[in-house]
C-alpha cells in the first residue's frame, strides 16, 4: 500500500496516471473480487450451517437407502465422497456460472465491463473465494459423514489423490467460467438451465455410484463434466473396492483431466472475450430486463 | 367476481405463466421431463447396481412410487411459499400485490395451483417412464381409485397448509430465505420414509418420522396404488387405511388451524415493521 501511494504521489507529481502491468492487475482482480467472498463467509457463518446442513440431508437419505437394500459398506463411502463433492458443483453452478447473470441483474455488470481488467481475472476471484469456503464445507461433510456412517477409507496414493482433486478443481471451475459467459448469452434461462443441470449431471457423472454402472459411452460422454473422472479417480484412490469399480485406469483418468482444465480454461477465455467485444458493441448484453 | 375467487384465479394464470413461459414449449417440456426422470433414475442405477436388477421386489416399488410422489413437496409445499420470495426479491411486486383488493393467502393458494399443474406433470412423467420401462409394478384394474384420488387431495391439502406456513416466515427473514423451503423439503425427505422404509432409520430418530404428515400420505398412496404389495413393510402395517385417513386429516386440521394463526401473525408483524418492500438483493 505504501508503495502504491508513492507511485501515485509521484504519478501526480509528475501529471501522469500510474498504471499497473497487466499481470500485476490481473492479481489483484483476483484478490479483490475474492476478498468479498471470504470475508462475506466470516461474517455471516450460519451459510456454513444451511450448506453442510442441507447435503448432509440428502447423504443421509441416499446413505439409509444403501442401507436398506443391504450394499456392501464401500457404497456408503461412495455417497459421502459424491455427497461432498456436489458442494464444488453447487459452487460452480450457482456462484460462477449464473454469477454474471445476477450481476447484470444488480447492475454490476456494465461496471465489470468497462473497469479495465480482466473479466478471466473477476472469475478467477470467484472461483478462489468461494473454493476456499466450499473445500471447507466439503471437508466437514466428509469428516460428519464418515463419523455418522463409520465410513472405512483406504488410501493408495496421496500424490495421486491431491494431483486428481486438483485437476478436478482447475477443469470444473474452468467450465464454471465457459458457463458463465453462456448463461449471460442464454439471458433469463439462466436459472433454469442452472436448475436443471442438478440431478442430470448428478446421474451421468455417478454422484451417488460408480460411474461404471452406466453405459460405457453414457460414462464416456458424461466424462467431459470434469467431476465425472475427477470423482471416480478419488474413489479409486480412497476405497478398497474402487479399482475393482473404476471406470478407466487412474492414470488415465489424470491425463484426461489435465486436457480437460487446459480446454476449459482456453475455451471460457475465448467466450468471455467474445462476451465482452458484443457487450461493448452492441451495449445488449449489460441491458438489465426482467 | 368475489375478491377471494379474482385473487385464486389471478394467481394460478400469474402462476402458470412464470413456471412456463421463460422458454418454448419444447424446451419447457423437456425440462419437465428430464428433471423428475433423472432424479428417480438416480435411485434406480443404485438399487439396481446392487440387487442386480430386482425391480419386482417390493422395495423397488417402496422407492420408485415414494420418489415420484415426492415431487409434490418440492413443488406445492416449496412453491407456496417460494411465490413470497419471488414477488418479493425478483419480481419486486409484493407491495403492489399487498395494495390491490386481494386476498393474499387465497393469491398464494392459486401460485401454488400452477406449481401443482408442473409437479402433476412431472410426477405422471416419472411413473410413466417407471411403468413402461422400469417394470414398476402397476395394473389400473388393482388400484383403489376412490383412495387414491381421496389421499392424494388430503396430502396436497396438507402440503398447501405447510406452504403457507413457510409462506409467513419467510415474509419476516431477510437472509437464508433461500434454504427455508429446502431445508423443511429435506428433512420430509429423510425422515418421512419417502425413499426407504423408517425401519432403516436409527430409532433415536425414527419418531420424527411418526410425526409427520407425509408419512402416513404416501403409505396410503402406496396401498392404494400396490395393493398388498405395500404391507411388505412393517412400520405401519398395523394401521388400517381408515386410522391413517384419520391420523393424516387429524394432522391436517391442526396444522391448518396452526397455519391461519401463523400466517396472520407472521403477516401482521411484516406489515408493523415495513417488510413487505424489503428488498435484500441477499
Amino acid at each position: 500500500m505504501g508503495n502504491f501511494r508513492a507511485q501515485t504521489s509521484e504519478a501526480s507529481e509528475t501529471s501522469e496516471v500510474w498504471h499497473p502491468s497487466r499481470a500485476r492487475l490481473f492479481l489483484q482482480t483476483v484478490i479483490a473480487r475474492a476478498y468479498p467472498r471470504v470475508i462475506g463467509q466470516q461474517r455471516e457463518k450460519s451459510w456454513i450451517f444451511f450448506e453442510i446442513f442441507l447435503p448432509m440431508m440428502a447423504i443421509s437419505a441416499y446413505v439409509f437407502i444403501y442401507r436398506a437394500i443391504q450394499a456392501p459398506e464401500d457404497y456408503i463411502g461412495f455417497v459421502i465422497i459424491g455427497g461432498a463433492m456436489t458442494a464444488f458443483w453447487f459452487n460452480v453452478l450457482w456462484s460462477m456460472s449464473s454469477q454474471l447473470y445476477w450481476e447484470k441483474e444488480t447492475g454490476n455488470l456494465g461496471l465489470y465491463i468497462m473497469a479495465p481488467n480482466s473479466l478471466m481475472a473477476v472469475l478467477l476471484g470467484m472461483a478462489a473465494g468461494g473454493m476456499l469456503a466450499t473445500c471447507l464445507r466439503a471437508a466437514v461433510i466428509i469428516i460428519l459423514g464418515s463419523l455418522l456412517f463409520g465410513v472405512q477409507f483406504t488410501v493408495s496414493s496421496f500424490s495421486q489423490l491431491f494431483a486428481t482433486f486438483l485437476l478436478a478443481m482447475a477443469a470444473l471451475y474452468g467450465m464454471g467460467m465457459l458457463l458463465a459467459s453462456l448463461f449471460l448469452l442464454w439471458g433469463r434461462e439462466a436459472y433454469h438451465i442452472s436448475n436443471l443441470l442438478q440431478e442430470p449431471v448428478y446421474l451421468v457423472s455417478g454422484f451417488y455410484f460408480p460411474v461404471k454402472s452406466l453405459n460405457f459411452w453414457l460414462a464416456l460422454g458424461a466424462s467431459i463434466i470434469p467431476l465425472t473422472l475427477g470423482l471416480d479417480a478419488m474413489r479409486q484412490l480412497m476405497f478398497a473396492s474402487g479399482p475393482t469399480l473404476g471406470f478407466l485406469s487412474v492414470r488415465i483418468e489424470i491425463a484426461t483431466l489435465v486436457v480437460l482444465a487446459v480446454f476449459f480454461l482456453l475455451a471460457a477465455k475465448v467466450a468471455l472475450d467474445y462476451m465482452e467485444r458484443l457487450a461493448i458493441r452492441e451495449g445488449r448484453i449489460t441491458e438489465m430486463r426482467r | 367476481m368475489n375478491t377471494n375467487m379474482r385473487s385464486f384465479r389471478f394467481a394460478a394464470w400469474l402462476g402458470w405463466q412464470i413456471e412456463s413461459n421463460w422458454t418454448d414449449p419444447f424446451l419447457f417440456a423437456i425440462y419437465s421431463v428430464v428433471k423428475p426422470v433423472a432424479s428417480v433414475l438416480i435411485l434406480v442405477v443404485m438399487y439396481n447396481i446392487v440387487t442386480g436388477g430386482k425391480t419386482d421386489s417390493p422395495i423397488f416399488a417402496y422407492i420408485y412410487y415414494g420418489n415420484a410422489f415426492y415431487i409434490y413437496v418440492a413443488s406445492v409445499m416449496t412453491g407456496v411459499s417460494w411465490a413470497v420470495i419471488d414477488d418479493r426479491e425478483h419480481y419486486r411486486t409484493l407491495k403492489y400485490i399487498y395494495v390491490a383488493p386481494l386476498n393474499y393467502p387465497v393469491y398464494l393458494l392459486g401460485r401454488g395451483l400452477a406449481r401443482f399443474v408442473t409437479g402433476s406433470i412431472s410426477v405422471f412423467i416419472t411413473i410413466l417412464f417407471g411403468v413402461l420401462f422400469m417394470r414398476l409394478p402397476f395394473d389400473s384394474a388393482l388400484v383403489n381409485w376412490p383412495m387414491f384420488f381421496g389421499a392424494l387431495l388430503l396430502g396436497i391439502a396438507t402440503l398447501t397448509i405447510m406452504g403457507l406456513i413457510l409462506a409467513g416466515f419467510t415474509m419476516l427473514i431477510a437472509n437464508h430465505v433461500w434454504f427455508v423451503g429446502d431445508a423443511v423439503a429435506g428433512a420430509l425427505y429423510l425422515f418421512s420414509g419417502a425413499i426407504f422404509p423408517l425401519d432403516v432409520l436409527p430409532v433415536a430418530v425414527r419418531w420424527l418420522g411418526f410425526v409427520m404428515p407425509l408419512t402416513y400420505w404416501l403409505e396410503l398412496l402406496r396401498r392404494a396404488l400396490l395393493g398388498t404389495a405395500a404391507t411388505a413393510f412393517p412400520t405401519l402395517a398395523h394401521l388400517s387405511n381408515t386410522q391413517l385417513f384419520a391420523i393424516l386429516g387429524g394432522i391436517t386440521l391442526a396444522l391448518g388451524l396452526l397455519s391461519r394463526y401463523i400466517f396472520r401473525s407472521c403477516e401482521h408483524r411484516a406489515r408493523e415493521r415495513g417488510l413487505l418492500d424489503m428488498t435484500t438483493n441477499y
